[in-house]
């Protein structure tokens, strides 16, 4: 049974602007996916549906065999839990600790109480702290968030999912905001939380060729319909033309 | 020719800003005399009163060794304004935060109670708070619990409206990932919206505690409570001396409360 | 409820200790102390417990607090419900509302005049350091005595009538705008002006020709600005000062002729004329930014 079913999605906001016209794909669990296509195309909405931090409009979506519109709110906070999401820009609570941040993804767990005041159990500190030495932060562990640069963030929003337990991991634009050695790093992350835990990443992506490197399958999304889902390898020059509607020359990849 | 072109269009910028800043000129003056007819202000007066006033103020404006013996009374109405001050901001700023949760886009209920917020907020923040004070009269008479809520009001209205944009800027971003780990409403309050917006809700407190200052001895003239009202009645008795005093005394505890909280902003951001 | 996975490792537990703070009964932190989030909790509590002084202190007079909520609801509903011009006509009321509105006009203008040069003496970037501390100084003594007072002294010293609420409300407007205006200065581009005084421009013809024009633009929106609450101070200082305009007639109505309902009439007068100049403030300042 695959991990997430997309049914004849449709998402239209403010009765307008059609952002997904009937996305309909499935993905397996432990699958590397990257989402491609030119801004405004419907990436973040896709995302954002699965986690229904925005409800689609029409079409059904089954994660992990929930119906996830039909969910209410107790089975909405379990079934968040499953799917951790990174952000392009890291969403982190700037003013807290590295520690604090990546306690947060166990908050779904927690009895309301006890998530606000943040009273964690000593295991779950300790798992947290396991989280920060994989991802090598054991330094940074106690500074605030905002003295950390972007690539030490992103490995904060990486470790808070991770700290969730997830089948799933959603990642936004994760490397859009870092220089190009951070952004190894990332992708080097997610690709060996992939490999070595079997969580199943759907990653969206700028850039096509980072996304041919790592990703097992590429979905390409034109004007919120799915235009190419497949491997790299049969990825064409063409078929990128026809994603983001260019020609040769127009993209930077194109270049040298 | 191309050049005689290029020079009529440069004269043409220049007339047209000459024409603009004589626009703006007539503009104002005519609006300087028609308030001036409706208010029978005389411009001539208005300049010789300066120098007159300034040289009245040098002379009365000074304590003399009689205000000093009113000293302590004018210090115990000091601490009842700063006090009132204080209390109005805090209870203002909390009742103004819970109201304001309800109003944010970030985590609000649903647009329609944002909505719904914002109006009352404005309601609140727009009558002024004479319109309070003058209807507290009635009720409660010249008692301190007449300002506490004149003032109480207004505040209540500015800091909700302060608080949602504070609250939207600051912490919209954190509070989607921390939905998206399955955290529910409260959780979300106190672990992303709360740090992440507390320095600059505190920034916003102090910063109406010494507007209250100010406006409490507004509301203290109408009244008769507090240093306002200590103003007023030295005043009235033409105790110049002693009204000096008053005055200087505000103006010690409103520059001391700026410089605590200009230190307490660097500390906290 | 999910049970607590426990991560299996190649490390063991006792590597991490080398990373974990514990506190002293040996449970493991999740921050470490610094001045900021003690500031912010000090600075709570001691605003607490002065507000529970001050309710402490406070002399409520023997004050039936019920009966009084009871009144004041009673009172808010005819205040509001049924507004009803008695003492007063509506003409007249129109009248004192642009006696107010001059007044605010007055106040502003001559406040953007003066503020105008006393921003020139003030600006990090362009005023020598002496004078700008110099008039920051004068302008934080400004501000820290209230309008009111300024007006009241004013009437005393200058006589009653519109020139004590003018001259008394302009000193909050100049020390007001010389911030504003000195901030717009801030923000322009130096270069215009070194290019200028490298061609051997005078003090003032660079004031009219890089200066104004760079910073006009902002400078328009706070006086903008200050005029709506130029406006509002108005009103409170026709009611405290008996300067006249729809301030007066507010305090008329509710301490001389007792008359919630011209009262609320005249709140309605007011609060339509704030919210209008709030809209027109709010699309100025929209388009500043």
């Amino acid at each position: 049974m695959p991990i997430l079913e997309f049914n004849n999605v449709s998402k239209v906001y403010n009765g307008a602007t059609r952002a997904l016209t009937d996305v309909t794909f499935s993905v397996n669990e432990g699958e590397f996916v990257s989402i491609i296509g030119p801004s405004g195309s419907g990436k973040s909405t896709i995302l954002r549906c699965i986690n229904r931090l925005v409800d689609a409009t029409q079409g059904q979506i089954m994660f992990d065999g929930h119906d996830i519109l039909k969910a209410k709110k107790a089975e909405l906070r379990k079934i968040r839990t499953k799917a951790g999401m990174i952000f392009q820009h890291f969403n982190l609570v700037n003013r807290l600790s590295v520690v604090e941040n990546v306690l947060h993804g166990r908050l779904g767990y927690k009895s309301t109480i006890d998530g606000m005041i943040g009273s964690y159990s000593e295991q779950e500190k300790e798992n947290a702290f396991k989280i920060i030495k994989k991802l090598g932060l054991t330094d940074q562990a106690y500074k605030r968030c905002d003295e950390l640069s972007g690539g030490q963030k992103q490995r904060v929003g990486i470790a808070r999912s991770i700290m969730q337990d997830p089948r799933l991991i959603l990642c936004d634009e994760p490397i859009a905001s870092l220089d190009p050695s951070s952004a190894k790093v990332i992708m080097d992350h997610l690709a060996n939380i992939n490999k070595t835990m079997k969580i199943t990443c759907i990653v969206n992506l700028h850039q096509v060729d980072v996304a041919m490197k790592y990703a097992g399958r590429i979905i390409g999304i034109t004007a919120g319909r799915i235009v190419y889902d497949g491997p790299p390898e049969l990825l064409t020059k063409d078929k990128i033309y026809e994603i983001y509607q260019s020609h040769e020359g127009d993209l930077i990849t194109d270049v040298g | 020719m191309a050049s005689e072109k290029k020079l009529k269009q440069k004269i043409s910028v220049f007339v047209e800003r000459k024409r603009t800043f004589t626009c703006a000129f007539v503009g104002i003056m005519a609006l300087f005399t028609l308030a001036s007819i409706v208010t029978d202000f005389s411009i001539i007066e208005g300049i010789v009163s300066i120098p007159k006033s300034i040289v009245w103020i040098v002379n009365n404006l000074v304590p003399d060794e009689k205000s000093w013996s009113k000293m302590p009374r004018i210090l115990a109405k000091l601490t009842e304004t700063a006090l009132l001050s204080i209390a109005v901001t805090v209870c203002a700023g909390i009742c103004a935060f819970l109201f304001s949760l309800l109003g944010t886009r970030t985590n609000g209920i649903t647009t329609l109670s944002g909505r719904l917020v914002r109006i009352v907020a404005a309601f609140f923040r727009n009558v002024p708070d004479v319109v309070w004070a003058m209807l507290l009269l009635f009720s409660f008479g010249q008692n301190v619990l007449t300002g506490f809520f004149a003032l109480f009001f207004t505040t209540f209205g500015m800091l909700t409206r302060t608080f949602i944009e504070t609250i939207d800027e600051v912490s919209a971003e954190c509070v989607e990932a921390i939905t998206s780990t399955g955290a529910d409403y409260m959780q979300t309050v106190f672990q992303a919206i709360v740090p992440s917006s507390m320095p600059e809700i505190i920034t916003w407190v102090l910063f109406m505690i010494e507007t209250n200052i100010r406006a409490s001895t507004l509301i203290g003239v109408l009244t008769a409570t507090g240093i306002g009202y200590a103003f007023d009645m030295y005043y009235k008795r033409l105790d110049y001396g002693a009204a000096s005093l008053v005055v200087i005394s505000i103006v010690v505890l409103v520059i001391g409360i700026e410089l605590i909280s200009n230190q307490i902003r660097k500390v906290i951001m | 409820m999910s049970e607590l996975v426990v991560l299996s490792d190649h490390s063991s537990v006792h590597d991490l200790h080398e990373y974990m703070l514990k506190t002293s009964d040996g449970k493991i932190k999740t921050a470490t102390i610094n001045k900021s989030r003690i500031a912010v909790k000090l600075t709570i509590c001691i605003l607490f417990a002065l507000t529970a002084v001050a309710f402490i202190s406070f002399d409520y007079e023997s004050i039936n607090f019920i009966e009084s909520v009871a009144a004041t609801w009673n009172n808010m509903k005819v205040l509001f419900g049924q507004p009803k011009l008695t003492f007063n006509s509506f003409a007249g009321a129109m009248h004192a509302l642009l006696i107010t509105f001059s007044l605010g006009v007055l106040s502003t203008i001559f406040g953007a005049l003066i503020a105008f040069f006393g921003a020139l003496l003030c600006a990090k970037n362009i005023a020598d350091p002496h004078s700008a501390n110099f008039i920051k100084s004068i302008v934080a003594f400004i501000r820290a005595v209230p309008t009111i007072l300024w007006v009241l002294i004013f009437t005393v010293a200058a006589g009653l009538g519109s020139v004590a609420a003018v001259v008394g409300l302009t000193f909050h407007s100049v020390a007001y705008l010389i911030k504003a205006y000195s901030e717009s200065i801030e923000e322009m581009d130096m270069g215009v002006i070194e290019a200028l005084k490298a061609s051997g421009a005078s003090y003032w013809q660079i004031v009219f020709q890089a200066i104004i024009p760079s910073s006009i633009s902002y400078m328009i929106a706070w006086t903008f600005l200050r005029f709506e609450i130029n406006f509002t101070n108005a009103i409170a200082v026709g009611a405290a000062a008996g300067a006249g305009g729809i301030g007066y007639d507010l305090f008329m109505a509710g301490s001389f002729y007792f008359d919630l309902r011209e009262l609320g009439f005249i709140t309605y007068i007011v609060v339509i004329a704030v919210i209008m100049l709030e809209m027109v403030a709010t699309r100025i300042k929209a388009r500043v930014r």
